[in-house]
C-alpha cells in the first residue's frame, strides 16, 4: 500500500501491516555526535512558557489544584477545545476546556471522585452523581466479588495501593500508529479483526473480544471527532513533523481524557518523530530552531497534564505524578543505537523550558550507546536531577528493540504487550505476622494461617524462615486471586478503549505484582541469623518489638551473606506467585518499587528485628536502608545489582543521591565519572537507577523556604517530583536518605 | 597483610576516573591540616589479606572505565610499602590501573620496588619551604623533594597536590615556588590545589587531640580558582 504522505520514506512491510517498528528501523538515522547542534528556546516558546509558569504558580497558590470541572464526566468529546495561548501554540489540545482545570473520572469509582472534589473544597455536581447512581463502577464490581480475607488483607495494609478504586493505568497505547497510519486505516484493521472472530465459535473469550473490538472501533471514531473539534482531520497519515507530533499527541490526549490510571505513560516517540523531522529538514520546510520549538510545545502540553486525586492517593504517590514516561535511546537489534538528534532535542527541553518532573524521561542505557549521548545524559542529570536510567541490555532480550517503560520500571513491547498493574504487598509486615502466628500488631487484626506466637527466647533463624515461607505462600496466593478479581472488573467496567485500540488485537498480558520493605526484611533476617534477636512481648503475649544484640551484615555493603538473602527472597516470592494462575493467562511479573509509599508502608508496620522503630519509613524500592551503607556508593550499587531481573521482570528500582563534589572535581570529570558508574552498574546487570546530583543542604533550604525553590526537581522512586509538591513527611524522608559523600 | 583504616568504593578525587580507594593505617607525619588524624596510630586499623583486598577491588572493576582503578592512600602507604607492592602487583596482573597517594616521606628499597608497579603518584607537597614544612608536619622537606627527583628519574607520571591553607601557604609567592618545583620535574604533569576544610574537626574531638588549625577559615573555591590560574 502507498500513501502520498509517506513520500520520501523507505518502503517495507510497515505499509501493508500495522508495524511501527519496521517503519522506524527502515527510516531512522542514528546520530553519534554531541549536543552542539541544539537550538535555544525561541521568543515564541519563551512567551508560551511564561504563561505556563504563571499557571503553575497559580496552581501552587491554590493549594495544588487550580480548578475542577465538577459538571462534566471526562471523556474524549465532552469538553470544548482548550488552549494556553491559541495564537502561539504549535501543538494543541487540553484535557478539559482550560489548562490545569481537572476533569472528574468516576468510572473507577464514584466515591473516589466525590472525595477528590471535597479534598479541594468542591462538590461533585448532582448531574454527575445522578448519572452514576444506577451505574456499576469498577470499584462496585470489585467489592461485590472480594472475599472477607481480601478485605482484611487490604484493611491491615499487608496488600496496599491496589487499583480497585481508580484506573489501573500502566497501559501504553502505541500512539504513534495514529500519526503513521491515520485513524481510517486503524479502524479498517480493527474491523477486519472483528470479522475474523465471527468466523469461529463464540464462547466467553471470543464474545468478550468481539465486544472489546466494538468499543475500540467506536472510540477511534471519537478520537477522530475530538481532533476535528480542534480543527484537524486525522483520518489520514501525518504529512509532516508537526502533524506527526500533533496526531500522536491527540491519541495520548484521548487516553488521558478517558482514563485516570496511576501511570499514563507515553512510550517511545522521540526517534519516531525524528524521521519526520529529518524529512522536513531535508525538504527545507523546517529548521533546527523549528524542530526544537515543536518538541518544546509538545513537552509543555505534557507538563500540564493532570488527574484529580484524593488525599489517600497522594500519600501513596506523592507529588501529583502522571508518569508520562518516555523511553529514549536503547540499542537496536542490528547493533545501531536508536539515538537520534531528536533524542537530544527531548533532553534539551530540560534546558529550553527548565527542569521538571514530566515527562518522565527514561534513558534505555547500554555501554554501547554513542559516548557523546551518554555524556550528554550525565550532564543533564548533573544539571537537572530530572532523568532516570534503565538497563537496555537486560530488557532487550525479552522485549526486543521497540519496547517502552510504563510508570517507573515496567518494560513492555509497544502495542503488543499490556499490563495488569498490582501495586505491592508489605514483606516486612508479613514477617511480623508470621512471627506472631497470624496476628498483625499494628492493626490489632488476626489474618492468615493461625499458628500461634513464636515462643523462642532468642529467635531461631531456621524456625523463622520455615514459618515465613509458609506465610509467603499464603499471601501470594491471596494476592494473585485479589488481582484476578480487580482486573476482571476493570476490563468489564472501565476498559481502556482508546489505548487498547492502539494495540494489536492479540496482546500478551503481564500481571505485575510488587513488594515493599525488601531491605528491611533482608536486614531483619540477617540480624536473626548473625546477631541475637530477643522478642519483646506485650501484655497479650504478642511480639511487638525486638532487642537486637551484636552486629550483623547489612544490605547495601556488597556483602553476599545478606545480599543473597534479599535476592533469594524475591525468587521465593515470584515462585509462589506463579503457582496461582493469573486472569487472562497473564504472565506473572514482580517489581521492587515503592513510589513514595515507603513512608506509608513504614507507618503501618511495627518495629522490625533490624532495629527499625515502629512506624519508621522503609527505604524506597530496592534501596538499602538509609545510612546503613558503610563502604561507599559502589558497594551499595553492587548490593542492589544482585537482585535478579529474571525474577523481577517488572523492575528493580534504586534511587541514588550523590553530592556534586563526591562525583568529581569539575563538571567534565563529573560527567565522565557518572558515565563510568552507569556503565559499571548496568554491566553488573542491575536494572534501574534514579540519579540525583545534589547537596542535602539544598533540600533543607527548600524545605524551610519553599517559595525560593519553585522548580526544584528531584528523582524519588522511579519518577521525579517537584520537591514542593511532596507532603512535609515525604520531604523529611527524602532528606533523611543516604547522600553518598566523601570527606 | 596490609593494615587498613577503611575502604571507599567510590573515589573520584584521588586519581583519574572512578577509583577503589584503600586508606592505610599509620603515618609518621603530624600535619596540622590532616583531615584523617584517625589514621595516624599504626596500632589502629585492621590487618587485611592482600588477596582479600584484590578480590574486593575486582568487584568494582566494571565501574573503572578507561581511566579508573585502585588508589592506595592513608595514613602513609609508604610505611607498608612491601604490602602495597604486593597489592599493586596483583592488581596490575588483572589490568587495573594503580595510583599511590603519598607525602613522599620515605624512599627506601621497598618503596622503590613499589614504584615499579605504580602507574601514577599523587604527591602531596605540603609546603614549599623547609621552615614551614618542618613546623607544620614535623618532617623535613628534603624527603618529598628527594622522592620527586626519583619519580622524575623513573618518569613516573605524577600529580602534585597541595592543600591551600589560609595564611600558611596561600600567597602568590608560595604558588610560584610550587610552580617552579613542577617545572623542574617533567614527570609532574599536573598540579591540584585542594581547599582546606574543617569537616575533620569532629574527628579530632573524638580522639581528644586539639585541632591546631581550628582558628583558621576554610579556603573558598574562588581562592582555589584564582591560585590555580597562576600555575
Amino acid at each position: 500500500m502507498k500513501h502520498a504522505n509517506w513520500n520520501g520514506f523507505e518502503s517495507g512491510v510497515w505499509q501493508d501491516e500495522i508495524n511501527v517498528r519496521d517503519f522506524i528501523q527502515r527510516n531512522y538515522k542514528e546520530y553519534t555526535g554531541d549536543e552542539s547542534f541544539l537550538a535555544k528556546a525561541t521568543p515564541r516558546t519563551e512567551k508560551v512558557m511564561a504563561q505556563v509558569r504563571d499557571l503553575l504558580k497559580r496552581e501552587r497558590e491554590a493549594g495544588g489544584v487550580l480548578d475542577i470541572d465538577t459538571e462534566t464526566v471526562s471523556s474524549l468529546k465532552n469538553y470544548a477545545p482548550g488552549y494556553i495561548d491559541k495564537d502561539n501554540e504549535l501543538i494543541v489540545g487540553m484535557q478539559t476546556d482550560a489548562p490545569l482545570k481537572r476533569g472528574v473520572n468516576p468510572f473507577g469509582g464514584i466515591r473516589m471522585a466525590r472525595q477528590a472534589c471535597q479534598a479541594y473544597g468542591r462538590k461533585l455536581s448532582d448531574k454527575v452523581e445522578q448519572e452514576f447512581m444506577f451505574r456499576t463502577t469498577h470499584n462496585d464490581g470489585v467489592f461485590r466479588a472480594y472475599t472477607d480475607e481480601m478485605r482484611a488483607a487490604r484493611k491491615c495494609h499487608v496488600i496496599t495501593g491496589l487499583p480497585d478504586a481508580y484506573g489501573r493505568g500502566r497501559i501504553i497505547g502505541d500512539y504513534r500508529r495514529v500519526a503513521l497510519y491515520g485513524i481510517d486505516r486503524l479502524v479498517e484493521m480493527k474491523k477486519a479483526d472483528k470479522a475474523a472472530i465471527a468466523e469461529g465459535n463464540f464462547n466467553v473469550e471470543t464474545t468478550r473480544a468481539s465486544e472489546e473490538l466494538f468499543q475500540q472501533i467506536t472510540f477511534l471514531g471519537y478520537l477522530k471527532d475530538m481532533a476535528a473539534m480542534y480543527g484537524y482531520d486525522i483520518s489520514q497519515p501525518a504529512s509532516n513533523a508537526k502533524e506527526a507530533i500533533q496526531w500522536t499527541y491527540f491519541a495520548y490526549l484521548a487516553a488521558i481524557k478517558e482514563q485516570n490510571g496511576a501511570a499514563m505513560s507515553l512510550g517511545r516517540v522521540s526517534t519516531f518523530f525524528d524521521i519526520y523531522i529529518e524529512r522536513d529538514l531535508k525538504n527545507g520546510t523546517l529548521t533546527e530552531e523549528g524542530a526544537q520549538e515543536l518538541m518544546d510545545d509538545f513537552v509543555m502540553k505534557l507538563r500540564i497534564a493532570r488527574h484529580l486525586r484524593t488525599a489517600e492517593y497522594n500519600e501513596l504517590f506523592g507529588g501529583d505524578p502522571m508518569w508520562i514516561t518516555e523511553a529514549v535511546g536503547g540499542m537496536g537489534e542490528d547493533g545501531r543505537s536508536l539515538v537520534t538528534r531528536n533524542s537530544f532535542r527531548l533532553l534539551n527541553t530540560l534546558y529550553t523550558l527548565g527542569p521538571a518532573p514530566e515527562p518522565n524521561i527514561t534513558i534505555l542505557w547500554s555501554p554501547a550507546l554513542p559516548y557523546a549521548f551518554r555524556r550528554f545524559c550525565a550532564k543533564v542529570s548533573c544539571d537537572t536531577d530530572s532523568i532516570q536510567y534503565e538497563n537496555d541490555d537486560i530488557m532487550r532480550p525479552h522485549h526486543g528493540d521497540d519496547y517502552a517503560i510504563a510508570c517507573c520500571v515496567s518494560a513492555m513491547k509497544i502495542g503488543k504487550q499490556m499490563q495488569f498493574f498490582g501495586a505491592r504487598c508489605n514483606l516486612a509486615k508479613l514477617l511480623l505476622i508470621a512471627i506472631n502466628g497470624g496476628y498483625d500488631v499494628s492493626s490489632d487484626m488476626h489474618i492468615g494461617p493461625q499458628e500461634g506466637v513464636m515462643q523462642d527466647e532468642v529467635l531461631d533463624f531456621d524456625a523463622v524462615m520455615e514459618r515465613y515461607e509458609r506465610y509467603i505462600a499464603w499471601l501470594m496466593r491471596l494476592y494473585v486471586n485479589t488481582m484476578n478479581i480487580i482486573h476482571y472488573m476493570h476490563d468489564k467496567y472501565a476498559y481502556e478503549k482508546v489505548q487498547m485500540a492502539l494495540h494489536d488485537t492479540e496482546v500478551e498480558r503481564l500481571m505485575a505484582f510488587g513488594v515493599a520493605g525488601l531491605s528491611v526484611v533482608a536486614d531483619s533476617l540477617s540480624a536473626i541469623k548473625f546477631a541475637k534477636v530477643r522478642p519483646i512481648r506485650n501484655e497479650k503475649g504478642y511480639i511487638e518489638s525486638f532487642e537486637t544484640e551484636g552486629d550483623f551484615p547489612k544490605y547495601g555493603n556488597d556483602d553476599d551473606r545478606v545480599d543473597l538473602m534479599a535476592k533469594d527472597l524475591t525468587h521465593k516470592v515470584i515462585t509462589e506467585l506463579r503457582k496461582t494462575p493469573a486472569y487472562r493467562d497473564a504472565i506473572h511479573t514482580l517489581s521492587i518499587l515503592t513510589i513514595t509509599s515507603n513512608v506509608m508502608y513504614g507507618k503501618h508496620t511495627a518495629a522490625t528485628p533490624d532495629g527499625r522503630g515502629a512506624g519508621e519509613p522503609f527505604a524506597p524500592g530496592a534501596n538499602p536502608m538509609h545510612n546503613r551503607e558503610e563502604n561507599g556508593a559502589l558497594a551499595s550499587l553492587n548490593s542492589v545489582a544482585k537482585i535478579s531481573y529474571e525474577d523481577c521482570r517488572d523492575g528493580v528500582s534504586n534511587t541514588f543521591s550523590i553530592t556534586p563534589n563526591t562525583l568529581g572535581a569539575d563538571d567534565e570529570e563529573r560527567y565522565n565519572n557518572l558515565v563510568a558508574i552507569l556503565d559499571g552498574y548496568f554491566t553488573k546487570k542491575a536494572h534501574h537507577i534514579n540519579v540525583n546530583v545534589l547537596n542535602r543542604e539544598t533540600l533543607l533550604k527548600a524545605y524551610e523556604n519553599p517559595e525560593d525553590y519553585p522548580n526544584l526537581t528531584i528523582r524519588v522512586s522511579g519518577y521525579a517530583v517537584n520537591f514542593n509538591k511532596l507532603s512535609r513527611q515525604q520531604q523529611r524522608e527524602v532528606i533523611s536518605r543516604t547522600f553518598h559523600e566523601s570527606m | 597483610m596490609l593494615r587498613v583504616h577503611s575502604i571507599q568504593t567510590l573515589g573520584t578525587l584521588d586519581g583519574p576516573g572512578v577509583r577503589f580507594v584503600v586508606f592505610t593505617q599509620g603515618c609518621p607525619l603530624r600535619c596540622a591540616c590532616c583531615h584523617n588524624p584517625d589514621t595516624w596510630d599504626a596500632r589502629g586499623g585492621k590487618d587485611t589479606g592482600i588477596s582479600e583486598l584484590v578480590q574486593k577491588c575486582l568487584r568494582y572493576r566494571e565501574y573503572f572505565g578507561a581511566k579508573g582503578g585502585i588508589t592506595v592512600s592513608g595514613g602513609e602507604p609508604l610505611m607498608q610499602a612491601k604490602a602495597v607492592h604486593k597489592l599493586f602487583e596483583k592488581c596490575k596482573a588483572e589490568g587495573i590501573n594503580t595510583c599511590l597517594d603519598t607525602s613522599g616521606c620515605v624512599l627506601n628499597d621497598d618503596v622503590k620496588e613499589l614504584l615499579t608497579v605504580t602507574d601514577r603518584v599523587l604527591l602531596d607537597i605540603k609546603y614549599t619551604n623547609d621552615t614551614d614544612y618542618r613546623r607544620y608536619t614535623g618532617w623535613s622537606m628534603d624527603a618529598p623533594m628527594e622522592f620527586l627527583h626519583y619519580l622524575n628519574e623513573k618518569s613516573i607520571p605524577t600529580t602534585l597536590r597541595q592543600v591551600i591553607i589560609p595564611t600558611l601557604n596561600d600567597s602568590e609567592e608560595s604558588i610560584a615556588r610550587l610552580k617552579a618545583i613542577k617545572d623542574a620535574h617533567p614527570c609532574a604533569d599536573g598540579v591540584e590545589l585542594l581547599a582546606f576544610r574543617k569537616l575533620c574537626e569532629s574527628k579530632y574531638q573524638t580522639l581528644g587531640i586539639p585541632f591546631p588549625l581550628a582558628h583558621l577559615k576554610e579556603t573558598s573555591p574562588d581562592t582555589i580558582k584564582k591560585l590555580t590560574a597562576l600555575l
